[in-house]
């Protein structure tokens, strides 16, 4: 049965994590998502769907053990901030090249370095653009409160399997630590070992005499046929470019201005818009809720009839380089953020854009 | 009194002469080929072969498993 | 002669033969390497034991990497060093499976010691099988944490100066000393008769995980005659002389 509950974003990502059915929760503290982790071990699904739920050593442990389970079909995640998710790029790159599936949470807080425990949107590239070595990219979600932090958490697990590629939730310290209105899914089953077998002939699960042993695997010291499995995985994501981008759009209809924000930094921008379209500019908003794969049609079609586009984001400017991409020039694309932890006023994006796109007026 | 008598078959082509086989034969049964094998190996082989009672410490030994043994027990008049 | 041989190579005689659970791929080790032995071994067990289809491996990063092309059961390869990170998850979710790790000194007692602690002293029901030949063979030979004193390698060639390259690790006695390992043992496979006592071991390991009893630790100190640059025989006869008297070999835990 569905839930009516106020609560934490953080906490939100582990009742959904057992209400969908995950299978196992493997993590290492750190702020501003802790709750997570907490959450989980005192609701103890191992008692009741029979989720596992680990204290790993080290968000390098972490993600490894994503792999192992991710490798047994199984729905597997985990959840960090920042310096966290940087420890964890080795393994997602391992496990993007070994085409598993699982789920990593960033409640992003700001950076570089230890930086600060306060929001921020400054892992953006790292998230969009693969984040470790190699040729390949995350399934990113941009969850915008605290109900879509419980809803991702099913879609993102969805898309990892039908994909074989590791997913994203790209959060922030806001969105993890505020309280609100949140409905909660009925429980689900989890798969059953049989279920695996049949949905994901290539789990390894011990090897059936009717098979050929499974392997899971990143090597191929064959170059040819490196070069083949690349392209496997590039193809994945030309799918996932035409398939599964999703976006909110909002008064973008008759809008001449756009502002382009995700998560937090969407809400905010949201009554930037209130603000200027009281004062008469025709302001729409376009909010990315895949980061991969980014909206770059749903902005092209909007080009011929902007005038600008104001790139909102808690770092130094990142989005604003694929908006640029998008739209090839032919729209002028501006950026405003705080960052290093402090988060920008509705009154702050809505000056930036008159400042930056009307010259004032 | 009954005596055991063995032999061995290698597997030449997998073989690769580390002659690890022919230090572990207690009765100096196994020698490297004068010949090479498809890759270039000088690939072990029975040069004393009576000598043989099968102990299989030649094949345990082998790290590419391409040696087989057999055993017999046989009567001695 | 030929009569004779003939005579005795019947199906009926034989006494040893290669494991099903080994694959036909000719394995790409250097002559004389010792990975060789341990699958074997390893193999042998898996199918003294019936369980083929039970068990999954984790491959390491190292020469034995590629190892998934030669025993015939479902692997996963993993990063450098975090075999038992993944061996943690997986026997966590399939606690129904027999999951073991196959990992090389840099791996297990290097770049993944604290996977490896953690995973010992949390006492994950699995099997670590490490091979330990106090060098980096798959990069060419460089120094490992447990190349011994004195032992020439790329990155030491005028040989270990604990001055200067820090000392060998003892790791198996290190994990031996935590609460959640049930059996720790190091062995050889040098002659016959270590071969068949390294069997004797891993079947344990594999026993303790069937019965529940925490991780099992097997030690094969071995040799890498390409690393070490001398022929297998002369590999085995340096490794009794300098090898075993500082890894010596023998049970250090059995609970």
């Amino acid at each position: 049965m569905s839930e009516l509950r106020l609560m934490k974003g953080n906490e939100a990502i582990a009742e959904a994590a057992i209400r969908c059915g995950a299978d196992g929760y493997f993590g290492y503290p750190i702020t501003p998502q802790s709750e997570v982790m907490e959450t989980l071990m005192a609701l103890k699904p191992w008692e009741t769907t029979g989720m596992v739920v680990l204290q790993a050593e080290s968000e390098v442990a972490s993600i490894n053990m994503l792999y192992g389970g991710a490798g047994c079909g199984k729905r597997v995640m985990t959840s960090s901030s920042s310096p966290g998710i940087s420890l964890m790029q080795e393994g997602l790159s391992y496990m993007a090249g070994a085409e598993l599936p699982c789920l990593v949470v960033n409640v992003v807080r700001g950076g570089p370095g230890l930086g600060t425990i306060q929001p921020a949107q400054s892992d953006y590239f790292q998230a969009v653009k693969g984040g470790g070595h190699g040729d390949y990219k995350l399934i990113v979600l941009a969850p915008s409160s605290v109900q879509e932090m419980a809803d991702f958490v099913e879609l993102a697990f969805d898309l990892a399997f039908k994909y074989r590629n590791p997913a994203m939730i790209l959060s922030d310290g806001m969105i993890g630590q505020m309280m609100e209105k949140v409905e909660l899914k009925p429980q689900k089953k989890r798969w059953t070992n049989e279920d695996i077998d049949e949905m994901h002939p290539w789990a390894t699960t011990g090897k059936k005499k009717d098979r050929e042993r499974n392997i899971i695997t990143s090597v191929e010291l064959d170059s040819e046929k490196h070069e083949e499995a690349n392209k496997r995985i590039q193809a994945k994501y030309k799918e996932l470019q035409e398939k599964e981008v999703r976006y909110e759009a909002i008064d973008t209809d008759d809008a001449e201005y756009l502002l382009m924000a995700y998560g937090s930094s969407a809400r905010i921008s949201l009554a930037a818009k209130e603000i200027l379209r009281a004062k008469g500019l025709k302001v729409g908003l376009l909010r990315p809720i895949t980061l991969f794969p980014f909206p770059v049609k749903q902005l092209q079609n909007l080009t011929g009839q902007l005038k600008g586009i104001l790139s909102v984001e808690m770092s130094s400017g990142q989005m604003v380089e694929d908006i640029r991409l998008a739209v090839e020039g032919k729209v002028r694309v501006e950026h405003f953020g705080r960052y290093g932890g402090v988060v920008h006023s509705p009154e702050e994006v809505a000056n930036a854009l008159e400042q930056k796109l009307t010259g004032g007026k | 009194m009954a005596k055991m008598i063995g032999t061995i078959e290698v597997d030449i082509e997998t073989c690769k002469g580390c002659s690890l086989c022919v230090e572990a034969c207690p009765t100096n049964v196994i020698a490297l080929a004068d010949e090479v094998n498809g890759k270039g190996y000088n690939y072990a082989y029975m040069a004393n072969p009576d000598a043989c009672n099968g102990c299989t410490n030649c094949a345990l030994v082998c790290p590419d498993s391409c040696i087989t043994v057999y055993r017999k027990k046989v009567e001695m008049v | 002669m030929e009569a004779v041989i003939n005579e005795i190579k019947k199906p009926e005689n034989l006494v040893y033969g290669k494991t099903k659970v080994l694959t036909d791929n000719v394995m790409h080790y250097c002559p004389g390497c010792s990975h060789g032995v341990v699958h074997k071994v390893l193999s042998e067990i898996i199918e003294e034991m019936d369980i083929q289809d039970q068990t999954i491996g984790v491959a390491p990063v190292g020469c034995s990497v590629l190892i998934y092309n030669y025993i015939d059961i479902d692997w996963q390869e993993a990063a450098h060093g975090r075999a038992p990170a993944l061996a943690t998850a997986m026997k966590r979710l399939r606690p129904d499976r027999y999951i073991f790790t196959y990992q090389g000194d840099g791996d297990l007692a290097a770049i993944g010691t604290a996977e490896t602690i953690h995973a010992c002293n949390r006492g994950e029901n699995i099997v670590i099988i490490f091979i330990n030949n106090g060098i980096y063979g798959m990069t060419g030979g460089q120094m490992a944490p447990t190349t011994i004193e004195g032992m020439k390698s790329s990155t030491c060639p005028f040989g270990r100066e604990p001055v200067h390259d820090g000392n060998p690790l003892k790791m198996t006695e290190l994990l031996a000393q935590l609460p959640g390992t049930a059996y720790v043992t190091r062995q050889s496979v040098h002659t016959a008769g270590a071969v068949r006592k390294t069997k004797k071991a891993i079947r344990k390991a594999f026993e303790k995980q069937k019965e529940n009893k925490g991780t099992s630790v097997v030690e094969v100190v071995s040799t890498c005659n390409s690393g070490w640059k001398m022929t297998p025989v002369e590999a085995n006869k340096w490794m009794e002389e300098n090898m075993f008297p500082f890894y010596p070999l023998g049970d250090i835990k059995d609970v």
